[in-house]
């Protein structure tokens, strides 16, 4: 398959303007004669379902939980980026362009990039016009702190609860558009294929999960706005229910997956404490501006901490990188705990963790101002460990948390499938093999609230659209190949459930495809889960019928989809023979940093799918950075 | 620990629903609510009996989507914690737990401990935002909003939609969630365009909608996982009176230039 990423030409501060101006519109009264599905309704989709409505379009907006404002963006903490400059401390949008470009160990596309840094000064100005209450300084105006791999203050935030925030805005614009009309909202409906009929993605096939009912919807195009697939690794950060089967569907009916390797592993999140366990709770990042981390100089070391002097305590991240300290790049950050636990200086019962110390900057500040900052997150960690971070320093280990690889799309958003747009943390698009702490959110309402409004007409404009109706034979084909997936899952009828098979499964990828990885490792990954995935399709038991509100059949469908996008995940890894942000080969590195080769790997793998028994394949979108050099990333 | 649960069990909406016993053995004290019921649901699958059904997603106390009646308290009654939040450690060993749905006109049972709280996106719907498309927006430092404000307004918008108000209410009311929206928007500048026409809406759709009045029991502060104060209820109810005395019919006009 030929990728063509439709970058525009010109200089890289001209090219979105440019484009903006060459594109094709759909005049005002032409809008109302498409209809756009979008399904997602977290940051990006809300965005885009509510943008897209105001355009003048009629919208269908899909999610799986019970009402649009639970989308997982809900459950961002630390902040959201723009280069604002209101600091006056040398931030621009150049400068936000490059800091991402770095962050992303240079596998990102310059020109997606620099659009979305430019984009992030509207976002700000947009949230703050709809009521999001950001904080502010006394004089009123709004107030800025500093994340990872960043040396200004740039990141807007709303106490510990940014993304909840942002996302009730964006929610609450999209009911407006409910009201009016121009937006249909679908809540507790599961995408499970998309249709693709004459080449272009027309439709989806959903199943209404209150009452089992399997309906198409269709549409003139379709955006995928469904977030990220941590969830592959069972343990993560993200919401129980996050999953890629809106992006899988997508991939076997020709979408491209691209870099599907690229997951991030966040370092500060709360320890596993014991089998049962769920999910992970992440820490923001945040914590990182005034908190310590630690381990103890020598290995075994017991003590409680208060027990442990000063000078036996090795405050590894200052050490190693003095210029960025405890605020290098979350790739970075965990490996060096990583490092620390396999040299036996972890700490806490499993010896699975580093300490995350408030003590200095109580001291220096107060609890007062700490509390301010930090109070629900230290509440929170409260409550989850019983343990109280004001007295104790926090124990903290990495865990996964998000997935910068995804559905490959151009300069538009758009798929390799015509039509098929994909926004958010389901496309792989800006943030290369690494994201910068407080981007995700700013690319999410980026893709929605700037981009895809414009970049959406410009489609439907050009695409002469054929009619079609619900029996169009590539229609009942989708519906059938939903109906057939879903009885075989329900006959099986086996011994295991699913949730001890997505464990095992999450057991491979965290221990083969997790933080560090190898040749070896992954070729044994590779065997490993094809068996397990026979080992579904004979044995698990997904108890109920199609026809009623059945929680195991819709992780039975989610588990089945992260089985075969494990597989994806390791290939890619084995196949990119070299370090760089968030993978991390252990035969390429030097001094125990990643080690890149741009000589045979500066370019974006986008695996297309050939088919259930043949291998897929992989084609080659090669990335330049014609203003961002070529370095090897150093944070010291 | 081992523990007697004691679960609402209904098929479906139509039918009765009815209270069943269950053992949850081994259980740890670091434990999560749920993960305690994820526990008992593999022991039930494993027997070939349908699992309890709960709705939950984030785990995290941020998303609003968990939410049950724990010994007659919603969330379990805890300061400031929702269900997900909820950690095994403040039970003991042989304890008896009954855990039953949220219990309100306007939130129909679905199945077992899962309800449709739709009602409440439609109470946003009639009015919980402040009207700015995409585009229109001036500088976001152009409006100074005072500190004081900003953060009482966070306060307000720190509703996570969870419904346990409502559980909790002896009159089945969701002035608490309501008054939170109307308060978040109606103490910013921003805010003000609407403030008026916002509320007289909002409140117009929750009588719609079935939910109870507001008698001031205050149960539903207690219960509130985000503590939000029933102060907003009261702001609510002032500008309430200030909307319906003020409200005029729109005026229509452009003309054609
Ligand atoms: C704990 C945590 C903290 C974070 N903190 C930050 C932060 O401080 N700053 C930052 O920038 N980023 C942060 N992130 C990352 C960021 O929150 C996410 O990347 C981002 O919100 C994703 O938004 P989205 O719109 O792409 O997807 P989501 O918000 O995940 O939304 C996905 C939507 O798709 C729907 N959906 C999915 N599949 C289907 C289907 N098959 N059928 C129907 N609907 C479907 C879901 O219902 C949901 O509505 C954090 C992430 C986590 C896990
Ligand atoms: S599951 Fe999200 S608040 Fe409990």
């Amino acid at each position: 398959m030929e990728l063509n990423a439709n970058i525009p030409s010109g200089p890289i501060e001209k090219k979105w303007d440019q484009h903006r101006f060459e594109m094709k519109l759909v005049n005002p009264a032409n809008k109302r004669k498409y209809t756009v599905i979008v399904v997602g309704s977290g940051l990006a989709g809300a965005a885009a379902a509510a943008s897209m409505g105001e355009l003048g379009y009629n919208v269908k907006c899909f999610c799986f939980q019970d009402s649009p404002r639970r989308a997982h963006s809900i459950a961002a903490q630390g902040g959201i980026n723009a280069a604002k400059n209101y600091q006056n401390d040398g931030d621009s949008i150049y400068r936000l362009f490059y800091d991402t470009v770095k962050g992303g160990d240079f596998r990102a596309r310059e020109a997606n990039v620099y659009r979305l840094a430019q984009i992030s000064v509207n976002i700000i100005d947009q949230c703050v016009a709809q009521g999001v209450p950001f904080a502010r300084e006394y004089g009123g105006l709004l107030a800025n702190r500093s994340f990872g791999g960043a040396q200004v203050s740039r990141t807007f935030y709303a106490r510990g609860q940014t993304g909840q925030q942002l996302l009730l805005g964006a929610y609450q614009a999209l009911e407006r558009q409910v009201h009016t009309g121009k937006v249909q909202m679908f809540a507790r409906h599961e995408m499970l294929e998309v249709i693709v009929a004459g080449g272009k993605a027309r439709g989806i096939v959903t199943r209404n999960l209150t009452t089992g009912k399997i309906e198409s919807h269709l549409a003139d195009a379709v955006c995928l706005a469904t977030g990220g697939y941590g969830n592959v690794f069972f343990l993560s950060t993200n919401a129980k229910n996050c999953n890629v089967t809106a992006s899988w569907r997508a991939y076997k009916k020709g979408a491209c997956f691209a870099n599907p390797c690229y997951t991030q592993i966040h370092p500060t999140c709360i320890p596993v404490s014991g089998d049962y366990q769920s999910k992970l709770t992440l820490m923001s990042e945040s914590l990182r501006n005034d908190g310590r981390i630690w381990v103890p100089t020598k290995s075994g070391d017991k003590r409680t901490p208060s027990e442990i002097p000063e000078d036996e305590r090795d405050y590894y991240l200052e050490r190693k990188y003095p210029s960025f300290g405890n605020l290098v790049p979350r790739d970075i950050a965990s490996r060096a705990a990583k490092d620390m636990c396999d040299q036996g200086r972890g700490i806490g019962e499993t010896g699975l963790g580093v300490y995350l110390d408030f003590a200095d900057s109580i001291r220096r500040l107060g609890a007062k101002t700490i509390s301010e900052r930090y109070g629900n997150l230290f509440e929170m960690y409260e409550r989850i460990t019983g343990e109280d971070p004001y007295k104790v320093p926090m124990r903290i280990f990495p865990a996964v948390h998000y997935t910068m690889g995804g559905l490959w799309v151009d300069y538009n958003l758009m798929s390799s499938i015509p039509g098929l747009f994909v926004l958010g943390e389901a496309n792989f698009s800006d943030h290369g093999a690494n994201r910068l702490g407080a981007s995700a959110l700013m690319q999410g309402l980026a893709d929605g609230y700037f981009v895809i409004p414009y970049t959406i007409g410009n489609y439907l404009a050009q695409a002469k659209l054929e009619k079609l109706d619900g029996e169009n034979a590539d229609v009942k084909d989708a519906e059938n190949t939903v109906n057939a997936r879903i009885k075989k899952m329900l006959d099986i009828k086996g011994k295991r459930t699913v949730d001890s098979i997505h464990r095992e499964l999450g057991k491979i990828m965290w221990e083969y495809c997790g933080m560090a990885r190898n040749e070896s490792g992954l070729n044994k990954a590779l065997g490993r889960i094809p068996e397990l995935r026979e080992e579904f399709w004979n044995n698990v038991n997904v108890l109920g019928g199609n026809e009623e509100f059945n929680q195991s059949l819709e992780k039975a469908g989610r588990v089945a989809d992260f089985l075969e996008l494990g597989e994806l995940m390791c290939r890619d890894a084995l196949h990119r023979n070299e370090s760089c942000g968030g993978h991390f080969r252990t035969e390429y590195q030097v001094e125990g940093e990643a080690l890149r080769n741009d000589d045979d790997y500066c370019y974006v793998g986008a695996w297309e799918y050939t088919g259930d028994r043949s291998e897929p394949k992989l084609n080659k979108e090669p990335l330049s950075f014609e203003n961002v050099h070529l370095t090897q990333r150093s944070y010291k | 620990m081992n523990l007697v649960l004691h679960v609402w069990r209904q098929k479906n909406a139509q039918d009765k629903g009815k209270m069943v016993r269950y053992d949850a053995k081994g259980v740890s004290p670091d434990m999560s609510f749920l993960e305690m019921l994820d526990v008992v649901n593999e022991e039930l699958i494993a027997k070939g009996e349908d699992p309890i059904a709960f709705d939950h997603d984030c785990r995290e106390g941020i998303c609003g989507m968990c939410g049950v009646v724990i010994n007659g308290l919603a969330h379990g009654g805890h300061v400031g914690t929702t269900t997900c939040q909820l950690h095994m450690r403040h039970f003991s060993d042989g304890d008896e737990i009954y855990i039953e749905p949220w219990r309100a006109k306007a939130f129909p049972v679905i199945k077992d401990l899962v309800v449709d709280r739709g009602a409440f996106d439609r109470i946003i719907q009639a009015g919980g935002y402040i009207s700015v498309a995409t585009g229109n927006a001036p500088d976001g430092n152009a409006i100074p909003v005072p500190k004081p404000s900003s953060d009482l307004a966070m306060d307000a918008a720190a509703c996570i939609g969870c419904g346990a108000c409502v559980a909790a209410c002896p009159n089945g009311a969701a002035a608490l969630f309501t008054s939170a929206k109307i308060s978040h928007l109606g103490l910013l500048p921003q805010g003000q365009a609407e403030r008026f026409r916002r509320v007289v809406d909002m409140v117009q759709q929750m009588d719609t909608e079935g939910f109870g009045n507001c008698t001031n029991h205050r149960e539903c502060e207690a219960a509130c996982p985000k503590q939000i104060s029933t102060d907003f209820i009261a702001r609510m109810n002032r500008d309430y009176i200030r909307g319906s005395l003020s409200r005029r019919p729109d005026k229509v006009g452009g003309g054609d230039g």
